[in-house]
């Protein structure tokens, strides 16, 4: 009797848990933040709030560069993770028989690894006097990639293609294994429907697979795209100062400069363009389902 | 000060070989914090408990930065005197540390720790706050073999407050074969020869203080302008790609790969370092060069005092200062260590790096202590240099 009567309530009694956990870890965080971005003050003197809206612009106006610089690593990441993923997730799902499960362990594999083991990797492989960059010297190729802007000088550490690369490499698992998912899920049926219908493999797979795919593609460009604006640990172990992106700003104002409201507005700024761009991005992909 | 932004630039000594050093860094990733955190405050709690360190509670506690003293004076310093001690190395980064403690301290609350080691210009910080007690120099009779020159530093005249746990200097670092040639100078760091292949500290005093050196600006008399004019020079070369990054003590596993071919550098790095590689070497440049010292404090409030006491008095025993001087390779600020560390290895005896005579430190500059307002500014203006 008295369960029948809680049984309206018990989807929110099911959901509290979740909810509490929300306000606790999110909501009470995301206040103190905010306040914080109005405070004045230095950590020494005392912070106090004070509608310093001035943070705001401020900020904005010193790291339009870094914030720019971020969005198109971040973007050029994407695509690049989209190229290399999609066509493994597609493998895998549509070849990859009884090897499917191995294939898939191989793509989270890196992840038993730390992220940043993985990161220093890279700076050890891509070293001035390694060998990658040896052989590549030695067939002429750095200068090639030098004059197409891929290398700086001779190297890779220290420029943009190398933190566009590493971001690409730690975020790919992201993109793989959503795209896989939705692949596999699509019918067969569909697939040989179309190729009975059109003809050609391609026709069918523009038509029939891809879009049927494709909230696999938002999800797996989401979740790489989003964390990757705001990763500044690439950017520091395998960057120079002219590639540090808006991470690397939050992080030293934090944490070097104890500035505690230009951090906070930052992050606030880029919480709200990374918010704007999923949105342009979501309304152009029509993806409803997701978005 | 390298003890200051030996970490924050993130960076690999978790690849590294473990030096002293090595783990400083670890914060410097701030967030990556809090990974990097993680592993340090593990590897570091590890360290510290070893030598059957009791409840921080009831015991003596001492806080320092990684890798800075060796393995068996805590140890020897309880058998000793019956203290309990623990040690723990989670000292990382000087501003990072003071944000921790700021909050308690300023409140007047006891901060669970007997003794902090900060480098110069934050311990001045701590005492211009009022966070640090005076020591009671009749419980620490060794302090008088104190090194003269470290008797009076501006931001504590007669060491009335701190004593220097050790001191180091910050120099160049070179691989010969890869520059071609000897460096004498601050400035051919700039050696256009170079570009791609130099690193410079993300330590503000350190780097700023080198550069200026390089300008004939004495950073004891640096103004804004001299900071602003340093900060612009070095600015081009971020600019045109000569320097390649702003580190930590990364540029230790860069100098040995050989990405890079010099580097500002802190002399315990570099005698770390050509223990693997002979060919690397320190130049002290011939217009100056910086020195640092890091400093033992009693924060405010602290629950055990004359033990603190104690531990410093008996770390200022040349005999005992030897042995953390024979592991961390820097400076000691013990006279009489030399004589002491010749029955460890006699070879240390002889390193001008770890006992420099007086023609060497009268070359040595230390930056000028700044006010809280002033700090901000250089700050501001060196932050905006390293990229962030």
């Amino acid at each position: 009797m008295a369960f029948g009567r809680l049984r309206p309530l018990l989807p929110y009694i099911l959901l509290a848990p979740g909810l509490v956990f929300l306000l606790v870890f999110f909501v009470v965080p995301m206040y103190t933040l905010l306040r914080q971005s109005l405070n004045e003050g230095t950590l020494e003197t005392g912070f106090h709030f004070a509608w310093n809206w001035s943070n705001y612009s401020d900020v904005l106006k010193r790291y339009d560069e870094q914030f720019i610089r971020s969005f198109r690593y971040a973007a050029t990441a994407t695509v690049l993770a989209f190229i290399l993923g999609y066509p493994l997730a597609y493998f895998i799902a549509f070849r990859g028989g009884r090897f499917k499960s191995y294939l898939l362990f191989l793509v989270v594999l890196p992840f038993f690894t730390t992220y940043l083991i993985r990161t220093l990797a890279w700076q050890t492989i891509l070293s001035d006097q390694g060998d990658v960059l040896t052989l590549m010297r030695d067939l002429g190729l750095l200068d090639i990639t030098d004059k197409l802007g891929i290398s700086q000088n001779g190297r890779l550490l220290a420029t943009p293609t190398a933190v566009v690369m590493a971001i690409t490499y730690n975020f790919l698992p992201f993109m793989v294994l959503p795209c896989y998912v939705s692949l596999e899920r699509i019918d067969r049926r569909l697939v040989e429907a179309a190729q009975d219908l059109y003809g050609g493999p391609v026709r069918a797979f523009m038509r029939v697979v891809f879009p049927l795919s494709l909230p696999g593609v938002f999800a797996g460009s989401l979740l790489t795209f989003i964390p990757a604006v705001g990763d500044f640990i690439n950017a520091e172990i395998l960057g120079s100062p002219r590639t540090f992106m808006i991470g690397n700003v939050i992080q030293s104002r934090f944490l070097e400069l104890n500035d505690y409201p230009e951090a906070a507005a930052l992050s606030f700024i880029l919480m709200a363009a990374i918010l704007l761009a999923v949105l342009v991005y979501a309304r152009l992909l029509g993806t409803e389902e997701l978005a | 000060m390298p003890a200051e932004k030996r970490l924050w630039t993130p960076a690999p000594w978790w690849s590294r070989r473990v030096s002293r050093r090595g783990l400083l860094r670890g914060t410097a990733l701030g967030a990556a914090g809090l990974t990097a955190a993680a592993l340090v405050g593990c590897s570091s709690d590890d360290e510290s408990s070893g030598d059957g360190a009791t409840d921080a509670l009831d015991s003596l506690s001492i806080s320092n930065w990684p890798y800075y003293i060796d393995a068996d004076t805590i140890a020897d310093f309880q058998d000793a005197t019956g203290i309990s001690t623990s040690y723990t190395q989670d000292i990382n980064d000087n501003n990072e540390f003071f944000a921790k403690i700021n909050e308690p301290l300023s409140r007047g609350q006891n901060i669970g720790r007997d003794i902090v080691v900060l480098t110069d210009w934050m311990a001045g910080k701590m005492i211009r706050l009022g966070y640090a007690e005076e020591l009671n120099k009749a419980n620490i009779p060794n302090a008088a073999n104190i090194t003269p020159s470290l008797q009076d530093v501006p931001f504590d005249p007669g060491r009335k407050y701190s004593l220097v746990w050790q001191s180091g200097f910050t120099g160049i670092g070179y691989n010969p074969e890869l520059t071609g040639r000897e460096l004498t100078s601050v400035n051919d760091i700039f050696d256009p020869e170079f570009a791609g292949h130099v690193t410079m500290l993300t330590e503000m005093r350190d780097t700023i203080g080198l550069v200026m050196l390089g300008m004939g600006i004495d950073p004891a008399e640096a103004t804004l302008e001299d900071a602003r004019a340093a900060t612009e020079k070095v600015q081009e070369f971020v600019d045109n790609g000569h320097i390649r990054a702003f580190t930590g003590n990364e540029y230790g596993d860069d100098l040995a790969r050989g990405d890079v071919w010099a580097a500002f550098a802190w002399s315990g790095d570099m005698i770390q370092l050509q223990a693997d590689d002979p060919n690397l070497q320190l130049l002290l440049p011939e217009e100056g060069f910086m020195i640092f010292s890091d400093n033992a404090l009693i924060p405010k409030g602290a629950s055990h005092k004359d033990a603190a006491e104690q531990f410093l008095n008996y770390v200022y025993d040349p005999v005992n200062q030897a042995l953390i001087s024979a592991y961390v390779q820097y400076i000691p600020p013990v006279q009489g260590t030399k004589e002491a560390i010749v029955d460890i290895d006699p070879e240390l005896a002889e390193n001008p790096l770890i006992f420099p005579d007086e023609a060497t430190l009268a070359n040595a500059h230390i930056f000028r202590n700044l006010d809280e307002e002033e700090d901000q500014q250089f700050n501001e203006l060196f932050q905006a240099l390293i990229g962030a």
